[in-house]
This record gives C-alpha cells, sequence and structure tokens, in this order.
C-alpha cells in the first residue's frame, strides 16, 4: 500500500462494490429473509435486518419436523464425499497414464476422450436410466455415484499437470525399483496435490450441486439429496417464503464456506484448465 | 533418495530394453481401464443404445419383447411435431441472449475489476459465488424476488414508475426471460474469472506503446484488449454455446416447461417426453437431435477459429 491512492481507481471501486452488492443481493436477501417471520419476508423497501428475529423457529421448521432435511443433507454429503474420492483416484490414473506411460494408441485412446468429452451427458439420459434399470440399481445412491464417478475434464486438467513434473524423479524411483504403481501412488500424486485440491473441491461443488441424476435416479423420499429434497420441500411449505430461505441457506452455505476458505484452489483450477462441469 | 537410487542402478542388473517396454505398456492400459469403464458405460454403449432405440417405438414400461422397429417414423415425426420446433425456438432465445449477455457482460467487469478498482480479489470472489451457489436454491430464491404482486423486483419497477410490471414465472410472455436472467446471473462470474486470467496475460508493453501514440482507453480497450482476448472469448464462446443447449435445472426445478410451454426447451422435453410419456424411442431421436446440434456447433466454431488464425 505504498502507493498513492488515485482518484480514478476510487471512484472505481466505489461503483464496482455497488455492483457487486447488487450482484450478491439476491443472496443477501435469502440469508436476511431466512431469519425473518413470514409476513416480513416481502416487505419493500427491503428491510436487510430483519426487523423481528425468528432464525430458530424457521431452522427448525426446516431441519426438525416433518421433512427429514438432515437425511437429505447427510445423502448428499455421502455421495459427494465418495464421487469426489472415486473421481480423483479414476481420472489421476488416467492423467497419469497419459502424461507419463509410452505405450502403442496412446494418442488414439486420448482422443476417443476428447470425443466423448464433446457429448453432452443430457443427451445419453434415457439409456443410461436404460441400463441402470437393467442392472437393478435404480432407486440406489450407488447408481448416482456410478454416473458421476468419472470427470474428463478433471482428467485433463490433472494431465495438463503431470506433464509439467520431471521425469527425472520417475527415473530415480525406476532405478530404486519401484513400479508404476508405486511411482503414481508415492511420487506422482503427492506432487501434485494442489491440483487435486482444487479438482476435489470443484467435483465435490458440482456433485453436491446436481440436480438432474437424482431426479432420474432416484424416486425413494429417504434416499433423496439436498436438490431433490429443495424440490419436496418447497411443494410441503409452498408461500411459506422464510422457511424456503432457510432451506435456500441451508443447501447454499457449506459450499460458500468451503470455497471461502478454499477459493484460491477453485479460482487456480478453472482458470489453467477452463474447467466446468 | 538419488543417491541411493544410484548405487542400487549399478548392483542391479539391468533388465533388457523390450521387457521394460512390454511392463510399460501394460501398465499404461491398466492405469486406463478404470476411466475406460467410465467412457464406456456413461459414452460409448449409451450414445450406440439409443441410436438403436431411435429406430424403435419403444415405451420401457412392456418389456423388450415388445420392441417395434419402426424405422425413421420417430424422425419423421419430429420434423412434424410442432412442440420440438417450439422447444428448439425456446432453445434459440435462450442462446440468443444467453450467450452474449453473459459472455459482454463479464468482459467488462473483468476489465473494470483488473484495472479500476481496489481489492481485486474480493472482486473476484463476489462475482464466483453465485456460480457455485445451487441452483435449485437459487432458482427458489428468485422465484420469490421475481413474484408477480408481491416480489422485491416488481415492487422496484412499480417505484419507478412502471404501472405494470412483467409476471415473470407466472406469464407466457416473461417466463423465458427469467429464466435467462437467473442462467447469465449465474455463470457470469465463471467467465469473469476466465477473462481475468487473459487480461493478466495481455502484455503491458502494447498499451504503453499504444499510449505513446496517443490512443485513449476506449481504443486502447477495442484495440489491443478485445484483440488479445480472442482466444479466450472463442473457449467462453464455445461452452457457452454448448452449455445454453444443456439447460435443464433451473426449469425443471421452477417452471418444469411452462407457463404453456413457454420455457419448454431441447433437454426439458427430452424429460418429459421419456420420462413422464415413457416414449423412450422418440426420447432418443430428440437425444440425437440435440448431440448433433451441439457436435455441429463444436465443429463449425473449432473451423472458423482456425481460420481466423
Amino acid at each position: 500500500m505504498m502507493e498513492k491512492l488515485k482518484t480514478s481507481k476510487v471512484i472505481g471501486t466505489i461503483i464496482m462494490g455497488m455492483l457487486a452488492f447488487l450482484f450478491i443481493s439476491p443472496l443477501l436477501w435469502m440469508l436476511s429473509s431466512s431469519a425473518k417471520v413470514e409476513q416480513d419476508v416481502m416487505t419493500y423497501p427491503i428491510e436487510w435486518i430483519p426487523r423481528e428475529w425468528n432464525f430458530f423457529n424457521n431452522f427448525s421448521k426446516v431441519w426438525l419436523e416433518d421433512i427429514p432435511f438432515d437425511l437429505f443433507y447427510w445423502n448428499s454429503l455421502k455421495i459427494a464425499v465418495i464421487t469426489t474420492l472415486l473421481t480423483i483416484i479414476i481420472s489421476s490414473m488416467a492423467a497419469y497414464s497419459f502424461s507419463k506411460l509410452h505405450f502403442p494408441l496412446r494418442n488414439v485412446l486420448f482422443i476417443v476422450l476428447l470425443a466423448f468429452f464433446l457429448v453432452p451427458t443430457e443427451s445419453t439420459l434415457v439409456p443410461r436410466f436404460i441400463l441402470i434399470n437393467w442392472i437393478g440399481l435404480y432407486d440406489t445412491h450407488t447408481a448416482l455415484v456410478m454416473m458421476m464417478a468419472f470427470s474428463i475434464p478433471l482428467t485433463f486438467l490433472m494431465r495438463q499437470f503431470m506433464a509439467g513434473i520431471s521425469d527425472e524423479y520417475i527415473e530415480a524411483a525406476k532405478m530404486d525399483g519401484a513400479g508404476y504403481f508405486r511411482i503414481y501412488w508415492k511420487i506422482m500424486l503427492p506432487m501434485v496435490k494442489p491440483i487435486i485440491a482444487t479438482a476435489g473441491i470443484l467435483k465435490f461443488i458440482w456433485t453436491w450441486n446436481d440436480y438432474q441424476n437424482p431426479l432420474i435416479f432416484l424416486t425413494s423420499e429417504q434416499l433423496y439429496t439436498i436438490t431433490v429434497g429443495m424440490q419436496l420441500l418447497s411443494s410441503e411449505f409452498g408461500t411459506s417464503y422464510a422457511t424456503t430461505m432457510m432451506a435456500a441457506v441451508s443447501a447454499i452455505l457449506p459450499l460458500i464456506v468451503v470455497f471461502l476458505i478454499l477459493q484460491r484452489h477453485v479460482i487456480d483450477g478453472i482458470t489453467v484448465g477452463g474447467v466446468k462441469g | 533418495m538419488s543417491e541411493k537410487a544410484v548405487s542400487n542402478y549399478k548392483t542391479k542388473k539391468k533388465p533388457s530394453l523390450w521387457n521394460n517396454k512390454i511392463k510399460e505398456s501394460i501398465s499404461g492400459y491398466l492405469f486406463l481401464v478404470p476411466e475406460f469403464i467410465g467412457v464406456f458405460l456413461l459414452g460409448i454403449f449409451p450414445l450406440f443404445f439409443s441410436l438403436y432405440l431411435s429406430f424403435t417405438d419403444w415405451d420401457l414400461v412392456s418389456g423388450l419383447q415388445s420392441i417395434n422397429f419402426i424405422g425413421l417414423e420417430n424422425y419423421r415425426y419430429l420434423f412434424q411435431d410442432p412442440a420440438f420446433f417450439l422447444t428448439l425456438k425456446n432453445n434459440l432465445i435462450f442462446s440468443a441472449v444467453y450467450v452474449p449477455a453473459s459472455i459482454i457482460l463479464a468482459l467488462l467487469i473483468a476489465i473494470a475489476i483488473s484495472s479500476a478498482v481496489y481489492f481485486r480479489d474480493f472482486f473476484k470472489i463476489a462475482f464466483f459465488i453465485p456460480y457455485i451457489s445451487t441452483m435449485v436454491a437459487v432458482a427458489s430464491v428468485f422465484a420469490v424476488l421475481f413474484h408477480p404482486s408481491l416480489g422485491v423486483v416488481n415492487n422496484f419497477l412499480m417505484s419507478i414508475g412502471i404501472e405494470n410490471p412483467p409476471g415473470w414465472f407466472g406469464s407466457t410472455d416473461t417466463a423465458l426471460w427469467g429464466i435467462i436472467i437467473i442462467s447469465v446471473w449465474q455463470v457470469v462470474g465463471y467467465n469473469v474469472v476466465i477473462y481475468i486470467a487473459g487480461i493478466t496475460g495481455i502484455s503491458k508493453e502494447l498499451y504503453e506503446s499504444a499510449q505513446i501514440d496517443g490512443a485513449g482507453k476506449f481504443k486502447q480497450f477495442l484495440y489491443i484488449t478485445v484483440p488479445q482476448l480472442g482466444p479466450t472469448t472463442f473457449f467462453l464462446l464455445i461452452t457457452s454455446i454448448v452449455n445454453s443447449f444443456k439447460v435443464f435445472d433451473v426449469i425443471a426445478f421452477l417452471t418444469q416447461g411452462g407457463p404453456n410451454n413457454a420455457t419448454n426447451v431441447l433437454v426439458y422435453y427430452i424429460y418429459e417426453e421419456g420420462f413422464q410419456n415413457f416414449r423412450m424411442g422418440y426420447a432418443s431421436a430428440l437425444s440425437w437431435i440435440l448431440f448433433l446440434i451441439v457436435a455441429a456447433i463444436t465443429i463449425v466454431t473449432a473451423k472458423s477459429q482456425k481460420q481466423q488464425f
């Protein structure tokens, strides 16, 4: 902060600050409404600080009454954690193979991967649904994990990073008698830890937010994730907006907290790989 | 570790080069097995199976033995199906607004953040937060904000003198616009972050020499920033177009394609036909059209990019 404040930059900061506030105001409004009594939610002009606090009442309506919101939460958490771990292992194995091992048809296989990256998952919904039915996994969490435990963009991201690691480490380990799996596990993975963290956070967020897969592959309420649970909740509570906002806060807040703690990883990963789920 | 490696190298017999190669190849394939199980399960099999299904009239409920091969019937029906053309039209409107809006807005915000403000990281994070927020939760917030009579948005519009504010998600004229607003709002931050990275990569010297030549800020923006960001814009263009054809969550959650099909788009129509009407054959034909559209756009855009540079 040695440089002098420039007037133009101060003005720019103020204008952008207002724009940024406008931009995230729906989320701030959600936060404040979740702590209000029902009749205060729709007041205009907006009261950012609740006139009458009703936080605990709304909280207990969402979390402790008819709808098993805690169960949806647990389901989402379980699926997101398992899916993330599997994706990291599967993608990093492929990334290691594509970046450091030499074998016939490697480039052809890479192009196959690239080609299927371009197939929108939405266009394979019907056959995947039939497949899951046939193997008897309809309405199970296993089906969801199976549908989501792969990520071609994250494979690309990790491959890019592993390609940048010097071969000397690998050669040294080879002379030490280490096999390829040992090299992958003991050398490659530890060396690309930062990008694994990035990939893990991104995958976790994508899985947590996924609505399409649970909508199609689940039907039992006790298996619902937070996203399909939200749907159930909003049909149950109808026009009870304060309660709906409390549910929305509950769904989003953990992601925002995790993101704020680890934001550098997330933003770096997106910038480097242009990754998008 | 390296010392030990060297001593081992000296004492151990070196296995033949050929053996090493075979070992490496086998390992290479083995490491790819899990990923390619995924490619087969979620890519190859579904793609070709849905191509097959698209030539049948299967309804899922009545077992595989009642599968009827009907040739191109589904595709012929598709090209006469007014509902299909309506969803295609909605999708095109969505794309035509969503793609330029999310890119131009992001470019302007990114430039402002990288040149005209203090606390850059704070701004990056603020604009990025919607991108990580759960879409269905966000949609339920917007539904309340855009409530036709009680919502904050319409209250604001009325306070600045608009007497008949739009009915948003309740009206066939404006529901799609509501969907577009939510979708753009959610994705802008992602584009901003990508653009900021691109802007950081532009050489400072370009601006300095432009300044010496007497070019103003706006000219610099037009003749340096925009062309230098070409590859970034191209990347965002492809991802935005492709994503605009995949829009689903917000529609499925908020409007179910309504009111009166005003927000029905391709993916939602596939969902309706396949999972509500159980017309698996027809839904598969629609899926293939979606796939072909996305593939065509990607290839055409990629080709035009190559010619340009």
